[in-house]
Parts: structure tokens; C-alpha cells; sequence
């Protein structure tokens, strides 16, 4: 067989990697710490004798059958999934109008600006809670889901900008251009050029913002109403005792969050593929 | 190739959300730490009397440098465990490279609180861990310091934290040409001192990236400590809740906060201006 | 010499009885594909000698191999009467400059040039001294504190020579250096290259895919083809007495003439010449250059009596050269080139000529 693929050359010093015993072996301690865990919750959510206690010696669906006859927990789900929706949308469409605004056109203070919407991801919730907070009630707004799924969808906002502003970069621009000479106009060039091209990576930040929306907590803390969402319900539950119910409902958290991050991976290398 | 219409009908709307429902939520932080509380009511008059009182009163600097212990504590560990971890998936992993880089980002995925709510679990006198070293002969009796303590906090936001810190460090990583890991082998240093003087150093960005990025959070991190830190485990970020709470008194809280954002900016500035001058492309 | 023992340039016979490197019966397999099949050559010292072959011919694996990045699947490497390949890269005596140049980012062309010396831990003054006169040689003394990324593509270049034989290697290997630069910048680095390895008279051990390259600049050629060396030979050698026809057309070149042999005669359409070769099918490599028009023949020093061959052909293709002229010819059915001294627009019916001996016997 005739010409090796120039991947050959590249493979630099894998094929010879050295064997690293002790920094493997400390590779899966690592491993071990961050999965032991959610292994020990998901195991306990089979214990019929509660929480603690080892080794777990009755195993039961009990909590299962517990958790999926407790109607608080299930509306509080569906809270949680409509904030999220909402916040995916709002996300999306300011995230989207940002890139675009930052790959396009140059405006005073666009350095501020990139800097101001990247705060609430590095900023302890806390403090972008409190302050969403302090808005609200100057400006006299009852506190309830409306209230939360505004703060999300503004405090993520950067996730799509980033998201989107490296798929604008990695798109080729002269196919925005072929579309203007052949008579596009620039809404046109849009819906038919622009956004198919950036599919993938919208697809990938609005499933990464609905997960962070599923899962938010100190935002959410304080611009909560009566209404609770998800988070928050097991969060109430944890005062008042803890069960192995709420181990099953975490155990549900965890294979939902599993089978959105293979989805999300999966978009994520097929964009990164096409854009090369 | 854009119009000044398609310019400004892009850059208005997200400009003039953000402006309203960010920058102006975070200046209302900032006005009211200079702000008071006399007799139960918000007063307008601008003084610093709150920083005053934070550099001053024992109990709020005790627990700030406490906070920042346990930042300081967590970020360790986090670099401590994310590092080698990160290097052995970049240089050793071959292959299984990408398929072990997902499984460390699913934890990342999973709830805050879940896994916060499995430490709790784990660690508690009647707790797996405890009844697993009874269990071995190990001890006797339950382990008190396990739960409700610094250590505990410092245990689960390094927890939470580790992947947060691997994450920009492998990036770096990856990033590193690997002609210069080979070239410095070639003339002559051992993969120690490759380790030492080329790798490290051209890591150092993401390195700092998530060593701040862990501290930050850590320093401001309030669940943590009222899932499992007990009364002696309290935070900062906790002195800050009961402000805007039962202890009434926001500018107080605000000063706080802002003191957090300072300290933020100020990694974050020094971060970037460090990545800007080590940044080698 | 300001770069430590120059060793002055040996001859031919001299070289032959001090082999520097020696590679025994290398093979090297990746996963099932097998990119080397034992490979045995011998480099002596103070030679220049290039690895020439296409990109998949092995020529970089073999590199590596003696670098010590990658392991033989089997055969050994030895230099100056010791095992090489056991050795990891960073205790031999081999040197790298590296196809991208692999400089330091976070570091500045001094101390790019230092690191070798540095790590090795010699003594901080000579560490200055060899420096400079490393940076001075490849004509980069102006640069120590730049940042590579801020340099040119043929700056890094000289740069990473330089870094590479500031450890006064026994060995240098150069991973298509000037493969990265434009035409112009890349013929003067050849001659720079050249001057600098005799100057030096370091073992320089090059890999290229460009044959005029190869040519220009060795001592010897090895071409390499699907992990085989096809020949081994010095550059007039090889070109003037190609051992296959994939040499002759790889190097320079070539019209392959399929010839049947009887009597002494070659045959191949409507030429036929008188050859030493037995009898049978054989090919024949002859060089554009040497066919041209019939008429010049008597203008020409007359050589020695040499069996001259001529024939007639059409003009079909006219390429202009500048230096000179590429007609394509139809004798007979059968497409050969011709390379000639520009003479203005030819067309139709010629006279050719070759000579006999110029028609060399290769093996498909």
C-alpha cells in the first residue's frame, strides 16, 4: 500500500509515549474523587434504610415510587422547565444580536461591553443575585418565575455570545457576500446564509444554557417568588430533613445531565468538523 | 459589507438590555455601599462609613480572611488535582483522550447542588464515609470535623472546583506546539526539566485562568457553607445573605459585595494582563 | 572555527573508513502499515547527505528514528561504535532543526539559542560566548532579544540552526527546513546551508522532497521510496547513472524508453541504438537534455567516435524556459521531450540525434 497519510508525521511522540505509571495511577485517584460521590448518591437512592450507613444492604425502588407520586417536586420540574426555555430564548436572541454586533460593527465602549456580559458567569452569584434583586424592587416587580427566567436569560447572555461569536469568526465571510450578488438582500442573506451556518453552535449554547438554567441556584435564591423551581424545591426539602428521595431525584439529574452533555459534545465536534 | 442600519439593529437591543439589567443592577450594588441604614430605612447619604466598618470590626475581617482561606485552600487543591489531571488526559492519553476529557466535564453538568447534597451525605456522623471506616476497623467512633467545618466546605468546592480549573489548564496544554516538547527533548533536557521550563510555563495562562476563576467562586460561594459548613464554617458570602435578610442592613451588605467584585477585577486584570504578556502566538 | 573542532573536510576514502551513524536493517511499523522495511546505510563523518523521497516515502520516520522521538520495530542504530536507539533523544549527541522551527514562544531568541547549553549545565560565560558566535554565524546577531513570534519565517529558521549547533552536535538533522520559504529566500538559504556545513564540518543529515534541492546541496543523495532505499548515490551519480527508472524520473528528467534487446540492438518504436545489455525487454532512461536538433550536431566539438543515433519527429508542444526550451516530440507513435537551447518557434518535421551511451539501462 503505497503513501502513508501525512497523519504520520503528526503523530509526534504519542506512538513512543512514555509510560507514566504513577501520574496515571494519580490520574485516576483524580477521576475516583470527582465520581465516588455521585456514585455513593446513586447507590443510596436504592437503600431502603435511609441516607448513611454502610454498605447499603436493602435495595428497594421505594424512593423511586416515592418521588414520582410527589406532585411538588414534579410542578417545581415543570417551573424549572419553563424558566429554562424562556431563558434559552432570551439568551439566544440577545447572545445572537451581541455576536453579531461584535463580529459586525464597532460602537463605543464594545471592549466594556464584552466585559459587562461576562460578569455575571465569573462573579459569585451572590453577588449578581443581590443585585437583580435590588433592581426589582426599585423598580417595584413582584418577585416570581418572570423575575427568574429574566435574570437567567440576561446573566447567560454570554454564553451564546461566546458561543456564536467563534462560529461567526470561523465562517467563511465570502458566502454572505456571494449571496448579496446574486440578489439576496441582507435579511435574506441572514435567514438563509448567516444563521444555517451558525445551527450547530446555536443548537450547543442553548442546550448549555438550559442546563445552567436547570440547575441555577444563587441567582435564582433571590429573585425567587412562591413558586419554586427545581433547585430550589430540593433545596427546602434539604432543611427540613433529608430522605433518600432525594437521592432518586438526583440520581434523575445526573442521567438527564449525561444524555444532554453526549448530545451537547456531539454538536460541538460537528461544528468544530465543519468549520474546518 | 453592513449598513449602519443592520449595524445599529444588532448592537441596540443587546446594548440597551444589558445596560438596563446589568450594568444598572450592578451600579445600584455599588451606590448602596456608600450608602447607610438609619432606623430601619435605606438613607441616601453618600459616606464610607461601611468600608470603614469593614476594615475595622473584628468580625467581618475574621470571617473575610477566613473566606479567603478557604478560597485560597479550595483554588490549591483544585490546581493540586486538576493539573496532573489535565496533563496525563493531554500528553498520555492518547487515543482515549477525548472520551476521558467528557467524562471530567459530565461532573461539571451535574447539579451544584446534587453533588453538594452528596458530601452531606457522605460526610455526616451516621454518613458512608464514617460508617465505611467503622465498618474497615478503621475507627471506632463516628469522625467529628467531617461535616460542619471548614474542611468540609474546603472538600466540596475543591469538588466541585476541579474540573473548572482542568478545563483552561488542558486547553493550554493542547495548545503547547508539540515540535517544542520534542525540541526540547532533542537538545537534551530530560522530561523533567521539559516539564520545568517549557510546559509549565507556556500553561501558566490557563493555569491562572481557573486558579481565579476557582477562587473567585469560592470566595463568594454561600451554599456551600449552609450545606455543610456548619457555625464554623460560615462565609462571607453568608454575613452578605443575612444582610439582605434578617440582619437588614444593605449597604452594608452592598460594601461587601462590592469588596468581592474588587477583588474579582483585580485577579481578573492581573490574569489577562499576564496572559496578554505570556501569550505567544 | 568560532563553533568548537571544525573537522576539515575529509575525502571521499576518508569518509568511507569513519562512519559516524550506522543503521542496521531498520524497520518500522505502524500499527499494521509497515513505513519503513529495513533500511541499512551508513553516514560518515563531516558528509552532507539528504534523505530525498514523496511525502509517505518514510523519509521523516527515519528522522525521527535517529532523533530518538520514535522507536524501530526492528534493527538497530549506531553511532561512533555505540547503540543509539536505546538512548532517549535527550542523551544523544543528535541535533534537530525541526520543519516549523519549534522555537520557544515564551522565550527570546537568546535564550532559544541557550537552552541546549543551559540545561546541560555549562558554565554561564561560555554559555554567553557560544551563543553569540551561534547567533553570528546564521548572520542573526541583532536578534538575541526578540521574540520568535515577532521574526520572519527565514529568521526562525537561522534561529533554530543555530540553536540546534550551538550544542556542537555530532550529528544535525534538518526536517525539510526551507520547505516553509518562498523561492527566492529558499535558494539562498540552500547556499547559506552549504557554506555553513563545510564551514562547520558538522554531519549534516537532510531531508527534503525537492530533488533540485537535494541535488544541490549533497554530498549524497538516499532516496527513499515506499520505506526502501531505491539508491544510494552521490547527486552526479545518481543522475547520470539512475539504478531504476523511478530514480531517473524522480531525479531530473527522464523519457523511459521500453526496449526489446536482440543482438546488441535496442529497439523501441523507431529508434534503435546499439547497447551492451543482454538480450530481451529492458528500459532505458534517456535525459531530455541529451537529444537534440540534428543540425546542431555538426556545429558541436566533436566528441569522441560515439555510436550517434538519429531520427526524425514531430514538434507537437513548445514550452519556452527562458534558459532554454522543453520540446515535446512524436517519433514514431511515441512521446519524448527534448531539452534545448532556446532557438525561436520550431514546428513540424525535425531531425533529432542522441548518443548511445546516453540512453542508460535502469530496471523498472
Amino acid at each position: 500500500m503505497s503513501g502513508t497519510p501525512t497523519t504520520v508525521t503528526m503523530r509526534s511522540s504519542t506512538s513512543a509515549t512514555r509510560r507514566a505509571p504513577l501520574l496515571a495511577a494519580y490520574a485516576w485517584l483524580v477521576f475516583a474523587f470527582i465520581y465516588l460521590p455521585i456514585i455513593v448518591l446513586i447507590v443510596y437512592s436504592f437503600n431502603r434504610d435511609g441516607v448513611g450507613g454502610f454498605p447499603p444492604r436493602h435495595l428497594t425502588l421505594d424512593w423511586y415510587r416515592q418521588l414520582f407520586g410527589d406532585g411538588a417536586i414534579w410542578t417545581s420540574v415543570l417551573n424549572s422547565l419553563i424558566v429554562a426555555a424562556c431563558s434559552v430564548a432570551l439568551s439566544l436572541t440577545l447572545g445572537l444580536l451581541a455576536a453579531l454586533a461584535l463580529d459586525r460593527a464597532s460602537f463605543p465602549g464594545k471592549s466594556l461591553f464584552r466585559r459587562l456580559v461576562l460578569l455575571p458567569l465569573i462573579l459569585p452569584g451572590i453577588i449578581t443575585g443581590l443585585s437583580l434583586l435590588m433592581f426589582a424592587v426599585y423598580a417595584g416587580a413582584h418577585l416570581s418565575l418572570v423575575t427568574v427566567f429574566l435574570g437567567h436569560g440576561t446573566a447567560l447572555i454570554s454564553v451564546t455570545t461566546t458561543e456564536l461569536f467563534a462560529g461567526l469568526q470561523k465562517m467563511d465571510r465570502a458566502q454572505e457576500e456571494a449571496s448579496l450578488d446574486l440578489g439576496a438582500t441582507p435579511l435574506q442573506t441572514f435567514w438563509r446564509v448567516t444563521l444555517p451556518n451558525l445551527k450547530l453552535s446555536l443548537i450547543a449554547a442553548g442546550l448549555l444554557i438550559f442546563t445552567l438554567s436547570m440547575d441555577e441556584i444563587a441567582v435564582t435564591f433571590f429573585l425567587i417568588g412562591r413558586d419554586n423551581t427545581l433547585p430550589l424545591e430540593i433545596w427546602g426539602r434539604l432543611r427540613r430533613g433529608i430522605t433518600p428521595e432525594i437521592n432518586a431525584i438526583s440520581t434523575l439529574i445526573f442521567a438527564a445531565s449525561v444524555i444532554l452533555i453526549v448530545i451537547w459534545f456531539q454538536l460541538r465536534t460537528r461544528a468544530q468538523r465543519k468549520a474546518h | 459589507m453592513y449598513s449602519r442600519a443592520y449595524k445599529s439593529l444588532v448592537s441596540l437591543p443587546p446594548l440597551l438590555w444589558v445596560g438596563l439589567f446589568l450594568l444598572l443592577p450592578y451600579a445600584l450594588m455599588l451606590a448602596h455601599s456608600f450608602w447607610v441604614v438609619r432606623d430601619g430605612f435605606i438613607v441616601h447619604h453618600w459616606n464610607l462609613q461601611n468600608y470603614r466598618t469593614l476594615a475595622t470590626n473584628p468580625v467581618y475581617v475574621q470571617v473575610l480572611l477566613r473566606s479567603m482561606s478557604i478560597a485560597a485552600s479550595v483554588t490549591l487543591c483544585s490546581l493540586l488535582l486538576g493539573y496532573p489531571l489535565a496533563y496525563y488526559l493531554s500528553f498520555h492519553a492518547g487515543a482515549r483522550k477525548e472520551i476521558l476529557y467528557q467524562l471530567v466535564i459530565v461532573p461539571l453538568w451535574v447539579s451544584y447542588l446534587v453533588r453538594g447534597y452528596a458530601w452531606k451525605t457522605i460526610l455526616g456522623s451516621d454518613g458512608v464515609l464514617n460508617e465505611f471506616l467503622q465498618y474497615l476497623h478503621l475507627t471506632n467512633a463516628p469522625v467529628g470535623f467531617l461535616l460542619y467545618s471548614p474542611f468540609a466546605v474546603i472538600l466540596m468546592l475543591t469538588h466541585i472546583y476541579t474540573p473548572f480549573v482542568f478545563l483552561p489548564i488542558y486547553a493550554a496544554l493542547e495548545h503547547i506546539p508539540r515540535p517544542a516538547v520534542e525540541a526540547s527533548q532533542d537538545l537534551g533536557a530530560s522530561p523533567l526539566k521539559t516539564f520545568l521550563r517549557v510546559i509549565l510555563p507556556l500553561s501558566l495562562p490557563g493555569l491562572l485562568a481557573g486558579a481565579t476563576f476557582a477562587f473567585v467562586l469560592s470566595l463568594g460561594d454561600f451554599l456551600a457553607p449552609l450545606l455543610v459548613g456548619g457555625a464554623s464554617g460560615t462565609m462571607i458570602a453568608n454575613v452578605v445573605q443575612s444582610l439582605f435578610g434578617a440582619a437588614y442592613d444593605w449597604p452594608l451588605g452592598a460594601a461587601i459585595s462590592v469588596c468581592i467584585l474588587l477583588i474579582t477585577v483585580t485577579l481578573l486584570f492581573l490574569t489577562e494582563r499576564l496572559e496578554k504578556r505570556w501569550s505567544f502566538r | 572555527m568560532s563553533l568548537g573542532s571544525a573537522i576539515p573536510q575529509p575525502l571521499e576514502e576518508e569518509r568511507a573508513a569513519r562512519p559516524l551513524l550506522e543503521v542496521r536493517a531498520v524497520a518500522k511499523r505502524f500499527g499494521n502499515h509497515e513505513v519503513l522495511k529495513g533500511i541499512s546505510l551508513t553516514i560518515a563523518a563531516g558528509e552532507f547527505i539528504t534523505l530525498l523521497g514523496e511525502s509517505g516515502s518514510g523519509k521523516t520516520t527515519m528522522l525521527r528514528l535517529i532523533a530518538g522521538f520514535e522507536q524501530p520495530s526492528s534493527g538497530e542504530i549506531w553511532m561512533n561504535g555505540s547503540r543509539l536507539d536505546t538512548l532517549p533523544p535527550y542523551k544523544r549527541r543528535v541535533n534537530t532543526v525541526f520543519q516549523q522551527y519549534a522555537l520557544f514562544p515564551h522565550l527570546n531568541v537568546r535564550d532559544n539559542v541557550a537552552y541546549g547549553l543551559r540545561v546541560t549545565n555549562t558554565p554561564s560565560n561560555e554559555i554567553d560566548t557560544r551563543v553569540t558566535d551561534a547567533l553570528r554565524m546564521v548572520k542573526m546577531e541583532s536578534f538575541t532579544s526578540a521574540q520568535p513570534a515577532t521574526l520572519s519565517g527565514g529568521q526562525q529558521q537561522r534561529v533554530a540552526l543555530a540553536r540546534a549547533l550551538v550544542n556542537r552536535p555530532l550529528l544535525l538533522l534538518l526536517d525539510e527546513p526551507l520547505s516553509a520559504l518562498d523561492a527566492n529566500l529558499r535558494k539562498e538559504m540552500q547556499s547559506e546551508l552549504k557554506s555553513l556545513q563545510r564551514e562547520v564540518g558538522i554531519t549534516f543529515l537532510f531531508v527534503t522532497h525537492d530533488q533540485d534541492e537535494a541535488m544541490a546541496l549533497s554530498d549524497r543523495i538516499a532516496l527513499l521510496r515506499n520505506g526502501a532505499l531505491e539508491q544510494v548515490a552521490s547527486p552526479r551519480e545518481i543522475y547520470s547513472h539512475p539504478a531504476t527508472a523511478y530514480t531517473a524520473q524522480f531525479i531530473g528528467q527522464a523519457n523511459l524508453l521500453r526496449a526489446e534487446v536482440r543482438g546488441g540492438v535496442a529497439t523501441c518504436g523507431a529508434l534503435g541504438w546499439p547497447t551492451a545489455v543482454s538480450d530481451g525487454a529492458a528500459v532505458f532512461s534517456l535525459r531530455p537534455e541529451a537529444i537534440r536538433l540534428a543540425d546542431a550536431v555538426a556545429n558541436s566539438v566533436t566528441d569522441t567516435p560515439a555510436a550517434e543515433v538519429r531520427f526524425s519527429a514531430v514538434v507537437k508542444q513548445q514550452l519556452y524556459g527562458g534558459a532554454s526550451e522543453l520540446l515535446e516530440i512524436d517519433c514514431g507513435g511515441q512521446t519524448l521531450r527534448v531539452k534545448i537551447p532556446p532557438r525561436g518557434p520550431s514546428s513540424g518535421k525535425q531531425d533529432f540525434s542522441f548518443f548511445a551511451h546516453d540512453a542508460v539501462p535502469v530496471s523498472e
